[in-house]
């Protein structure tokens, strides 16, 4: 399987299988070996504060750990199973309902057995990101063929 | 409902429904509060399969973990706090020591510091035994500051 295929079957496997993300109504824009992109348009239910209408910060968690978890399945590539570590979340500026959170996740250093991700997430301008996080990812190789790509665990 | 009147018969009444509903996202994840112990509330994620992140174990989500705890916080401060306004997350970090199962998810939690413009929350969540955390977390909240700055 080549990169493109592996990567358009795991943006597939990802908007299909999983429920959390189908429910949310998180929309894939990239995904490859070197970072995911995602968007996440905003409901009503997705407020923490309605007085000063900002989202929950729930929101914003959830969808860095979804895209996180994908970065690293699509820059390794292989058939891994992972599971998060830790995950540390700033939350620089507040975000507003009527527009997108958009989620960026890269893996900035990879080991045998761990991944360091990190997410930066914004809404209007990428150069002011509303959130911004660190997260630390165990990989375990499933055993098989290494040539052999299976998405999802 | 006002937040004074929710937090007044969450208080008095045991009855948490209108604290529960002044925050949308809380009403999301389907959230409830047991007020057995008044100044130890826990709090409850009941499973249903629209919150699984993993198909194959059928998992919760890595994610609504995440905000589940970092609603139990705010619901515990909005609780015990006399906050007239939602305390706003400054940041937020979580570790996970188990992997879930699909049944129901609690949390407590315990501010181990509270300060004038800042709160401090420790929270603990787990499934089947309290004695076996799932999730381990702490939240710093931004409370409202009343005094000229």
């Amino acid at each position: 399987m080549s990169d493109e295929a592996f990567y358009a079957a795991l943006r597939h496997t990802y908007l299909t299988t999983v429920p959390q993300v189908g429910e949310l109504g998180i929309e894939l824009i990239r995904v490859d070996g070197a970072a995911a992109e995602a968007r996440l348009p905003c409901k009503p239910e997705f407020l923490g504060d309605t007085e000063r209408q900002l989202i929950h910060t729930g929101v914003v968690s959830t969808l860095v750990d979804s895209v996180a978890g994908l970065a690293l399945l699509a820059h390794i590539a292989k058939r891994i199973r992972i599971a998060t570590l830790d995950l540390r979340i700033d939350y620089l500026r507040p975000s507003r309902p009527g527009k997108d959170l958009i989620c960026r996740a890269e893996c900035y250093r990879l080991t045998g057995q761990i991944a360091f991700m990190r997410a930066t997430v914004w809404q209007d301008d990428p150069a002011a990101p509303v959130a911004y996080s660190l997260g630390a990812f165990m990989v375990t190789m499933v055993p098989g063929n290494p040539s052999e790509r299976t998405v999802l665990q | 409902m006002n937040m004074e009147a929710a937090r007044k018969l969450a208080r008095e009444r045991g009855d948490a429904t209108a604290l529960l509903r002044m925050v949308p996202y809380v009403g999301y994840l389907g959230l409830r509060m047991d007020l057995t112990i008044p100044t130890a509330p826990v709090l409850c994620l009941p499973f249903r399969p629209g919150l699984v992140g993993n198909p194959v174990l059928q998992a919760v989500h890595g994610g609504v973990i995440a905000g589940f705890l970092e609603s139990a916080a705010l619901m515990h401060l909005l609780l015990l706090l006399d906050e007239q306004r939602i305390p706003k997350s400054i940041d937020f970090s979580i570790d996970y020591l188990r992997s879930t199962h699909p049944e129901d998810s609690y949390a407590s939690c315990a501010v181990e510091r509270l300060g004038r413009r800042v709160a401090q929350v420790q929270i603990r969540c787990w499934q089947g035994d309290a004695a076996k955390p799932v999730a381990l977390a702490r939240a710093h909240f931004l409370l409202a500051d009343d005094a000229p700055a």
